[in-house]
C-alpha cells in the first residue's frame, strides 16, 4: 500500500521534471535572449519531426542507419561468438587471440573512420565496417567469460551422465554461457549505434539520422538535429527495451539462470 | 667451490623462472609478428595502392619523424589535456549528482527521468548542437566530453549509494554517527567500488568521444585532428602512427591509472578482491 503511494508520487514528480524541465526550455526558446535558429521552440521541432516522418525521409534515413547497424552487429555476432567459445575452450586460440584483442580494444572506432574512409571509400561499407569493429570485442569477451564461467559441477555432473561432446556443449556450455552472451549483445548494439551515428558524420554518405544531424548543421537547422536526436534516442530505446528486454526474457530468465531485475 | 655452488644454485633456479618468461613474452609476440607479417606482405606485394597500404618500416619511420619534430607531442599533449578537463567536469558532477539521486527520494524523482532520457543517445548525436551553441574549438570539445562521459558515472554512483548495506548505515547510527560523518566513513568507502567503475567507464567513454570531437570540432591540435586531417593529403602513414597512439594512451589509462587508483582504495580496504 504505502509502496504503492511511493511508487505513484514517484511518477508525478517524474511527470513533474518533464514539463517543469520543457517549460524553461520553451521559455528560454522564446525569451529571445538567443537566437532561434538556434533554439526552436518545441512545437516547432514537433512540426519538423511530423513533416519528416510524413513525407518519409526520416523513416529513410533511419532505415539506413538501422541497414547499416543490423548488417555490422549481424557480422559481429556471427564472429564475436564463436571467436569467444573458441578461445574459452582452446588454449592455444586463447593465446593467439588474447593479445591481439587487448591491443586492438582500447582504439576507438571513430579513429579508425578516416582509415577506412580511404580504404573502403565513403558509404556503407566504412560504416558496416566500423559497427563490425565496434561490436565484436564486447560480443566476443563477454562469449569468452561466459564460456568460461560455466560451472564446472554441471560440466561433471552431464558427463557422468553421459552427455557426449556435443550434447555437453549445446545443453550446458552454451545455455550456462547464454547470460553472459546476452549482455554481450546488448552491449555490442549500445556499441554499434553509438558507432554508426559517428561513421555517419564523419565519412558522410547521402542518408542515415548521424548524416541528417551533421548536415542539418550547416545550415543551422537545429529544429532538424532535436527531431533526429528524438528519433536516435527512440530508437535505441526501443532496442535496448524490447528487444533484447524479451530475448532475456524468453531465455536466461525462462530457463532461471537469472534473476529478474526490478525496474 | 662454495661459490660456484651457489652460482650454480642460483643459476638452477632462476634459469626456469627466466625461461617461463621468456616464453610468455613469445607467446604474446607471436600473434602480432604473424599479423604484422601477413602485413609486410600484402603492403610489398602492391594489393592496394602503396599510398594507402604503407609498410611497417614507414609507418615507424613517420612515427619517429614526427616524435622528434615534436609534431605528434604536441597533438598529445592537446588531447589529453582535453580529455582531464572534460573527464574532470564529469566526475564531479557525476559524482555529486550520483550521490544526490542515491541518498534523497526526492532528487531521484526529479533527476531520474532527465538522466534516463538524455542518457541513451549516442554521444556524438550531440556533437553537432553543441556546436552550434558553443562554437567550434575547445569550449564545445571539452563541454561534450564532459557531459557525456557524466552519465555512467551518474548511473554507477546512484547504484553504488544504494548498494551501501543497510545494516552497515543502521550500525553507524546506532553507534552515534552523525550525517557527516555517516556519510564520509559508511557510505562513501560502501560506494566506491562503483564510483571508482563508473568513472573508469566514464573515462573509457570520454576518450571514445573525444577522438571523434577533434575531428568535428575542427581544433587546431589534437590526436583526432591529426588523423582526420592526414586523409585530405592521402598520408595513410601518419594515420596509422596516429592510430597506435591512441591506442597505447587508451591501454595505459585502463590498465595503470585506474588499476592504481582501485589498489589503493577499495582493494586495500578490502571491498573487493584484487
Amino acid at each position: 500500500m504505502s509502496d504503492d503511494g511511493q511508487r505513484t508520487r514517484s511518477l508525478i514528480r517524474a511527470f513533474l521534471t518533464l514539463v517543469v524541465a520543457a517549460a524553461c526550455y520553451e521559455a528560454a526558446a522564446r525569451s529571445g535572449y538567443f537566437a532561434p535558429a538556434l533554439l526552436p521552440t518545441i512545437p516547432t521541432v514537433a512540426n519538423t519531426l511530423w513533416s519528416m516522418l510524413a513525407d518519409g525521409s526520416m523513416i529513410e534515413h533511419a532505415a539506413f542507419t538501422l541497414y547499416r547497424v543490423l548488417f555490422g552487429f549481424a557480422l559481429a555476432v556471427a564472429v564475436g561468438i564463436p571467436l569467444g567459445i573458441l578461445m574459452a575452450r582452446f588454449q592455444r586460440v586463447e593465446n593467439f587471440f588474447l593479445p591481439l584483442v587487448s591491443a586492438l580494444m582500447p582504439i576507438p572506432s571513430f579513429a579508425l573512420v578516416p582509415l577506412f574512409m580511404l580504404w573502403f571509400g565513403i558509404g556503407n561499407l566504412t560504416a558496416i565496417l566500423i559497427v563490425f569493429y565496434a561490436a565484436t570485442f564486447p560480443m566476443m569477451f563477454n562469449t569468452w567469460s561466459g564460456v568460461r564461467s560455466v560451472n564446472p559441477l554441471w560440466l561433471h555432473a552431464a558427463s557422468t551422465m553421459g552427455a557426449d561432446e556435443h550434447k555437453l556443449f549445446w545443453k550446458v556450455i552454451i545455455p550456462g554461457a547464454s547470460p553472459f552472451i546476452i549482455t554481450g549483445m546488448r552491449q555490442a548494439f549500445l556499441r554499434s549505434w553509438i558507432a554508426v551515428v559517428g561513421a555517419e558524420m564523419i565519412a558522410a554518405s547521402d542518408w542515415g539520422l548521424g548524416w541528417v544531424i551533421f548536415d542539418a548543421k550547416e545550415f543551422l537547422n537545429t529544429d532538424i538535429m532535436l527531431a533526429s536526436l528524438v528519433v536516435i534516442g527512440g530508437i535505441g530505446y526501443v532496442f535496448e527495451r524490447l528487444v533484447f528486454g524479451s530475448l532475456e526474457r524468453a531465455t536466461v530468465l525462462r530457463w532461471g539462470m537469472m534473476r529478474a531485475v526490478k525496474g | 667451490m662454495p661459490n660456484a655452488v651457489n652460482t650454480l644454485g642460483v643459476t638452477g633456479e632462476s634459469v626456469p623462472s627466466v625461461g617461463d618468461r621468456l616464453r610468455l613474452v613469445a607467446r604474446s609476440v607471436f600473434p602480432f609478428m604473424v599479423v604484422g607479417g601477413i602485413w609486410e606482405i600484402v603492403a610489398w606485394a602492391g594489393v592496394f595502392p602503396h599510398r594507402l597500404f604503407p609498410t611497417l618500416e614507414e609507418v615507424a619511420q613517420t612515427f619517429v619523424h614526427l616524435t622528434f619534430s615534436g609534431v605528434l607531442p604536441h597533438h598529445v599533449v592537446e588531447t589529453v589535456l582535453r580529455l582531464l578537463a572534460g573527464f574532470a567536469l564529469a566526475g564531479v558532477f557525476g559524482v555529486t549528482v550520483g550521490v544526490l539521486m542515491g541518498r534523497s527520494r526526492r532528487a531521484e524523482d526529479i533527476l531520474l527521468p532527465l538522466v534516463s532520457i538524455c542518457a541513451p543517445i549516442p554521444g556524438l548525436a550531440y556533437a553537432p548542437l553543441f556546436l552550434l551553441w558553443f562554437g567550434l574549438g575547445d569550449m564545445s570539445a571539452v563541454l561534450l566530453v564532459g557531459f557525456v562521459s557524466a552519465f555512467p558515472v551518474i548511473f554507477n554512483s546512484w547504484t553504488g549509494v544504494k548498494a551501501v548495506k543497510e545494516i552497515w548505515v543502521r550500525s553507524a547510527q546506532s553507534m552515534g554517527a552523525d550525517n557527516r560523518r555517516l556519510f564520509r566513513h559508511v557510505i562513501l568507502p560502501g560506494a566506491l567500488p562503483y564510483i571508482l567503475t563508473g568513472l573508469r567507464l566514464g573515462l573509457a567513454q570520454a576518450w571514445r568521444i573525444l577522438v571523434a570531437v577533434e575531428m568535428l570540432a575542427a581544433v587546431p591540435w589534437g590526436l583526432g585532428w591529426m588523423i582526420f586531417g592526414s586523409r585530405k593529403f592521402l598520408n595513410t602513414d601518419i594515420m596509422l602512427a596516429g592510430i597506435a597512439v591512441i591506442a597505447i594512451i587508451g591501454l595505459v589509462l585502463e590498465k595503470f591509472a585506474f588499476q592504481k587508483i582501485e589498489d589503493y582504495t577499495v582493494v586495500r580496504w578490502g571491498m573487493v578482491t584484487a
